[in-house]
């Protein structure tokens, strides 16, 4: 991006983007240790997350104001504007990525008797797909690369058929052992929390695009 | 400044001279004066010196610019901070971040928790982060401050040293899986020799078997002796002057014993000499000799062949008929405890060491080992090694 006259927008601009990418940081480890935790049962590890949310949010803010202080202040405009635009948009959806891992870390102390529990084994990996897709998307934020993001998009068909391979997994599993029941529907709100990570990274793929080159990816339908 | 202009006297009498032939071959005298100030006038202009460039006033003082070419050809990925953005990423930082950190926010780069707390301290510090570009990658940050704005980033990768780690605890447990198994086959018969009741005949068998395990357990505890003492020598190449011929079919007929050793044939033409560690020469072809002895078909030949290669080796082939190694256990057999077929291994007394060991050797003396293997007719073994150069009165 080229350099602008006032100093201080590009300023402000790399500190959008600095904040941004702390957010996406702790988003991202907060993705892999809540999948840890529960697998391990781990309700320190849980806690901790919970709390990393909280900075999280903190970071949110601090994004909101700082963009519309540079609206507000410098009028950007073209893509300029859209870089502001879309670091709003994305410091939203980064938050409610780090909120669904927040989710899944609450739900951590719910699951019972999980040495016997086999449909623990199956969420790991695809929180690891979906945790994949966060910090590429980052990395595409980060180089402004609409390749980047196009495959990230891309991606999502994959945690999305891994969603309903698992839904079904659970349900005959719920069905031939009644008394897991509760667990496994504890299981089934982490699997579609995942499956939402995954819609939100394939949201900010969009935003890194626009912001990129102006428009959305062609295959863009929701 | 009179020293510095220099007068152009020769270059001004020619012109003079090409002046005045011109008046007398009867052109204007005009014309001609104007040629002469033309020509004199550009003499001097040549002969002036060029302005002198003031000399550099900030010498000594690393700017910028030069900040980044001296770290730019380094092998370790530095960043150089100005405030939080980077102001400078060298190529190999480049190369492992991307090109466009440059001029971002220092967080762009490195969003883990950890490496933002770094950034955000005041101070040196250094931090360790997990999957900064692949997953599973670990990198150790360390931030140095220069002056009041900027600091120096570097990033050293401890992946290796977790795999290197890694790699010795498998081996630890894989060794320790070894010495258990004769070491409970053992204590169960000694357990049951322990009884009163048993009669003479199983008591000699489990007595038997009990020897036969003490052994491999001796045979596994000198294998891996050697295997780390090879290994701790890994690096100094050995200085004794020896003759292979005779090492070699020493140490043979010593790995045959007097049952096998109708069964080797020796091919060995001339005197070869290297430069080498006697007893780990010994060894290297007892191994051989014994795997092939033991792999090749029984009663069939094991020729043992030692020859001068092309470029100054010494080159050792030991074959044997058996029915060979597939093809895709190649690649692996010089790996500790790497077996083809466990169960036949393990009943011929194998540690599972022994071409590890020759690996190790080989390398020592700069050398090479190839296995040729076809399945249903026999492995070959060539391990050639630099002869020495020629010192005939070294060696009485």
């Amino acid at each position: 991006m080229a350099e602008h006259t006032v100093k201080a927008f590009d300023e402000d601009i790399t500190r959008l983007r600095g904040l941004i990418a702390e957010m996406g940081g702790l988003a991202e480890v907060s993705i892999n240790e809540a999948l840890d935790a529960l697998v391990r049962g781990d309700e320190v590890l849980a806690d901790q997350i919970v709390a990393r949310d909280k900075k999280i949010d903190a970071l949110e803010m601090e994004v909101d104001k700082l963009a519309v202080r540079v609206i507000a202040l410098r009028a950007p405009m073209a893509d300029d504007l859209r870089e502001v635009i879309a670091a709003l948009k994305i410091a939203g959806v980064v938050e409610r990525i780090g909120d669904y891992s927040k989710n899944i870390a609450r739900r951590v102390g719910e699951i019972q008797d999980r040495k016997r529990f086999e449909p623990l084994t199956l969420l790991p990996a695809m929180g690891e797909l979906a945790g994949e897709m966060v910090h590429d998307v980052l990395t595409a934020y980060a180089a402004r690369d609409p390749e980047l993001a196009r495959e990230v998009i891309a991606a999502d068909a994959k945690v999305d058929a891994f969603y309903d391979s698992i839904f079904r997994n659970l349900v005959s599993y719920m069905v031939e052992n009644p008394a897991t029941i509760s667990s496994a529907a504890q299981l089934l709100f982490v699997a579609r929390n995942i499956e939402r990570i995954g819609d939100h990274a394939t949201n900010v793929a969009e935003m890194v695009h626009f912001a990129a080159t102006g428009t959305y990816p062609p295959d863009h339908d929701d | 400044m009179d020293d510095r202009q220099q007068h152009p006297i020769a270059g001004s009498l020619i012109a003079l001279a090409t002046a005045l032939a011109l008046i007398l071959l009867g052109f204007d005298a005009l014309v001609a004066l104007g040629m002469l100030v033309i020509w004199i006038g550009s003499l001097y202009l040549i002969s002036s010196r060029p302005p002198q460039a003031s000399p550099p006033a900030r010498a000594g003082i690393i700017s910028r610019e030069n900040m980044g070419e001296l770290i730019e050809h380094s092998a370790t990925p530095l960043l150089v901070l100005d405030r939080g953005r980077i102001a400078i990423a060298n190529r190999a930082a480049q190369k492992m971040l991307g090109k466009h950190v440059v001029g971002q926010d220092a967080r762009m780069a490195f969003r883990q928790p950890e490496a933002v707390k770094l950034l955000g301290r005041k101070g040196n510090g250094a931090a360790i982060v997990r999957g900064l570009v692949r997953r599973r990658d670990i990198w150790r940050i360390n931030r140095q401050k220069v002056d009041g704005d900027l600091s120096v980033i570097e990033l050293i990768s401890l992946t290796a040293e977790a795999d290197i780690s890694r790699a010795h605890t498998d081996f630890v447990a894989n060794a320790s899986h070894e010495l258990r198994t004769p070491l409970a086959s053992i204590i169960g018969y000694v357990e049951t020799l322990r009884d009163d009741n048993l009669d003479p005949a199983t008591t000699r068998k489990f007595l038997d078997t009990t020897l036969r395990e003490t052994y491999r357990l001796q045979s596994l505890v000198s294998d891996l002796m050697s295997l780390s003492r090879v290994e701790a020598e890994k690096h100094d190449q050995p200085t004794e002057i020896i003759d292979l011929a005779p090492v070699v079919e020493r140490a043979a007929r010593d790995a045959a014993g007097s049952e096998r050793a109708s069964r080797m044939k020796f091919e060995i033409r001339q005197p070869l000499r290297i430069q080498g560690d006697m007893p780990q020469i010994e060894q290297l072809v007892r191994n051989l000799v014994d795997n092939a002895l033991k792999y090749g078909e029984a009663g069939t030949p094991v020729t043992i062949e030692l020859a001068a290669a092309k470029d100054g080796q010494a080159s050792l082939t030991v074959s044997d008929q058996g029915e060979g190694i597939a093809a895709d256990h190649l690649p692996h057999l010089t790996r500790r405890f790497y077996r083809t077929d466990p169960g036949r291994s393990r009943a011929s007394g194998g540690t599972g060491l022994g071409l590890a060991i020759v690996k190790h050797i080989v390398e020592r003396h700069r050398g090479r080992l190839d296995i040729q293997s076809e399945l249903g007719k026999g492995t070959s073994v060539v391990v050639r090694i630099p002869t020495a150069p020629n010192e005939p009165d070294e060696l009485s």
